[in-house]
């Protein structure tokens, strides 16, 4: 009897997996309170939790500069720049939240280390240069994969990136025109340009994550159309495009091994550090520990602000109710 | 060039610049999402009033927006000393905010009138900009004052420490009598009472007195600022300073 | 003092991208009270002028219709054509209606 029950509801389990899959591949997005396997639910959360904190997290690297921009046009530029991946962060907890993954707790699990971020923000912004690196690169590679999710078969998720890809556009233009002022400046202004391009080239390259041989996940995700394409392709596309634009600058892409493929109709390059890559991902990078630190810092000292917003609140609600 | 306007828009002009810089210092670093993306909003605003008036500056005297807003001396900033003062937690930026706000407010509803195009023109904008502002901090200083015990107290400690600095919002002297006199600038005396109004307003809501002391600090008029703008302008100007003529 | 909640409330933001279009969902965020819900709407959803009216609603204050009765709920309006304009023909020379 028992086993009956247990046979019974495992057929409709996978009843219902072949009907999500089917909607899948028909381009059919899925909506929160839709049914869906728990591992895509799962997934998605962790995917779009640890995209959101890149965001978050990204900010601090830039925001390093904010108060030390050689310009006023620069300083807003960027203060408008970081303010828009705080936004980006909220979008995505947002998207979270839908699939009942509570933003606290999300962000708790970031604070102590069992969510990853991109390992690109744990490097430092030692010269103004870096941040037009970033923009150049960082949210050109940023980009490139989030073009791609616009697509992507959760609604909330897809959504957020519709919106985030259009605030996006500013973000590599602004970068590029930096690094591009540097490099048609001084010595001195293009030195800064070509150092920051060689510190933060192979990092953006890491962005995309493992190579595909060892990203055993890929292939589920591809099929739920969580991830639409490959850690390589996307990384390929981005280095093809990339390729170009630091030509234009007039700066050297620090990769002896890059050079056009005719056959392939792309750029072979070198290899990756891959051993740095895990180790960054594992808490060793440059900045790590003073990234997560600064995040925690800004919840703890909120406390009181939060709480306070409530009580008041409460205070009024009760009011209210009195009257 | 007229001198009593330079002066008179470059005060106007510091004040927004350095609380601007404050403002963006918390960039990242806010209590929740939401208030680090107002926060900011409220820096872009008011670094977007002080581009307008750096570039007005500029063309008085020959120079760059830049130029002036990163190449002079401590002693010729004339900002009030409340807007750079150090941002400490949130309730001293947010009350530091709110008593600018109060102030820039009714000011720049009566520059509106100015007979000085550049600057009436950056008034009319500015209203809209700062009504808001000043909802916003308005806001956050009666939940704080009427929040917990903590909040409380911590809004308390704020108001020690930045009182005596908002009675040089205020100042006058010969270049204000003179631009009066033409139409250009604002009457302070009649903002006055509007600001006095609105922080008893408030402060009834939030369950603050207002501080029995009343010996106010100035000088940030004349170029005397206290130790902490320094600091803040070493950093504004670094690049500025260590690369000079250069472009950006 | 009774037990402060700990986390400040989920909000549904809706906004009016412009006059005569109705409200759209546009995501949600956190605000401890309706006053604050519509202020944090404004910075973080129309930073860049998106909308000129904003709607807020605690998010456990939206009740929801069951996906999986998705056929009986919607299902049945898909066949009153008439409700629908191209149902009826008009004679060309009235041009749009
Ligand atoms: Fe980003
Ligand atoms: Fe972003
Ligand atoms: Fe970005």
């Amino acid at each position: 009897m028992f086993n009956f029950v247990a046979m019974q509801v495992e057929n409709d389990v996978k009843q219902m997996e072949e009907q999500f899959q089917a909607k899948i591949d028909a381009d059919i997005r899925i909506e929160p309170r839709d049914w869906m396997p728990e591992k895509y639910r799962k997934t998605l959360i962790r995917q779009m939790s640890q995209h959101a904190h890149s965001e978050v997290v990204g900010m601090l690297p830039e925001a390093n500069w904010i108060t030390r921009a050689p310009s006023l046009r620069r300083k807003v530029a960027l203060l408008a720049k970081v303010q828009d991946e705080a936004g980006h962060g909220l979008y995505l907890y947002s998207a979270c939240e839908t699939l009942g993954a509570d933003r606290e707790e999300t962000i708790d699990d970031l604070h102590s280390g069992k969510a990853k971020y991109s390992s690109i923000f744990n490097y430092p912004t030692i010269t103004w240069a870096d941040i037009g690196a970033i923009g150049w690169l960082v949210d050109g590679a940023a980009i490139v994969n989030q073009v791609a999710l616009q697509k992507t078969s959760y609604g909330p998720y897809a959504r957020a990136m519709v919106k985030i890809c259009k605030e996006e556009s500013f973000h590599q233009r602004q970068g590029y025109e930096i690094i591009t002022v540097l490099a048609n400046g001084t010595p001195a202004q293009k030195a800064m340009a070509q150092d920051a391009l060689n510190r933060w080239w192979w990092p953006s390259l890491m962005m995309f994550g493992p190579t595909d041989a060892d990203s055993p996940n890929t292939q589920q995700s591809m099929a739920w159309r969580i991830k639409r394409h490959t850690n390589d392709e996307l990384r390929q596309m981005f280095i093809d495009a990339t390729v170009k634009q630091a030509e234009v600058a007039g700066l050297t892409i620090p990769d002896k091994d890059l050079k056009w493929n005719e056959e392939r109709g792309h750029y072979d390059f070198g290899e990756i550090d891959w051993e740095e890559f895990y180790n960054v991902i594992k808490g060793n990078g440059p900045c790590n520990k003073q990234r997560i630190e600064a995040r925690r810092k800004a919840k703890e000292e909120g406390m009181w602000v939060r709480e306070a917003a409530m009580a008041y609140a409460e205070k009024q609600k009760s009011k209210v109710k009195a009257a | 060039m007229n001198k009593e306007l330079y002066e008179y828009v470059l005060r106007m002009g510091d004040d927004s610049l350095i609380l601007g810089q404050r403002l963006g210092e918390w960039c990242g670093h806010g209590p929740i999402l939401e208030e680090d993306i107002a926060l900011t909003n409220v820096a872009l605003d008011i670094l977007g009033q002080a581009r307008i008036l750096m570039d007005y500056a500029g063309k008085l005297t020959n120079k760059k927006e830049d130029e002036v807003a990163f190449l002079r001396e401590e002693w010729d900033y004339k900002n009030v000393l409340l807007v750079e003062q150090p941002n400490g937690d949130f309730a001293k930026t947010i009350l530091r905010q709110f008593f600018f706000d109060a102030f820039r407010l009714p000011f720049f509803k009566e520059l509106q009138n100015s007979k000085d195009e550049t600057l009436s023109g950056l008034a009319l904008k500015a209203v809209k900009e700062t009504t808001y502002h000043l909802q916003h901090s308005s806001n956050w200083v009666i939940r704080l004052g009427d929040g917990t015990d903590e909040s409380h107290q911590r809004l308390k400690t704020a108001l020690e420490e930045l009182w005596m600095f908002t009675g040089e919002l205020f100042y006058a002297d010969e270049v204000d009598t003179k631009l009066v006199n033409e139409g250009i600038a604002v009457d302070l005396n009649k903002i006055k009472p509007i600001w006095d109004a609105k922080v008893s307003e408030v402060f009834a809501q939030a369950k603050l007195q207002i501080p029995e002391e009343s010996w106010m600090q100035k000088g940030g008029r004349k170029g005397k600022h206290t130790e902490h703008l320094g600091f803040l302008l070493s950093e504004m100007q670094y690049m500025q300073r260590a690369y000079p003529g250069c472009e950006w | 003092m009774s037990e402060i909640k700990k986390e400040w409330p989920l909000w549904e933001v809706f906004i009016r991208s412009k006059q005569g279009l109705s409200h759209k969902h546009v995501g949600s965020l956190r605000a401890a009270d309706a006053k604050m819900a519509i202020e944090n709407a404004r910075d973080v959803y129309t930073r860049r002028s998106e909308g000129i009216s904003i709607w807020v609603v605690e998010s456990v204050n939206v009740h929801a219709s069951n996906p999986t009765e998705q056929g009986p709920m919607f299902e049945p309006s898909d066949d009153k054509v008439y409700r629908h304009p191209t149902f009826y023909e008009v004679p060309e020379g009235v041009g749009h209606m």
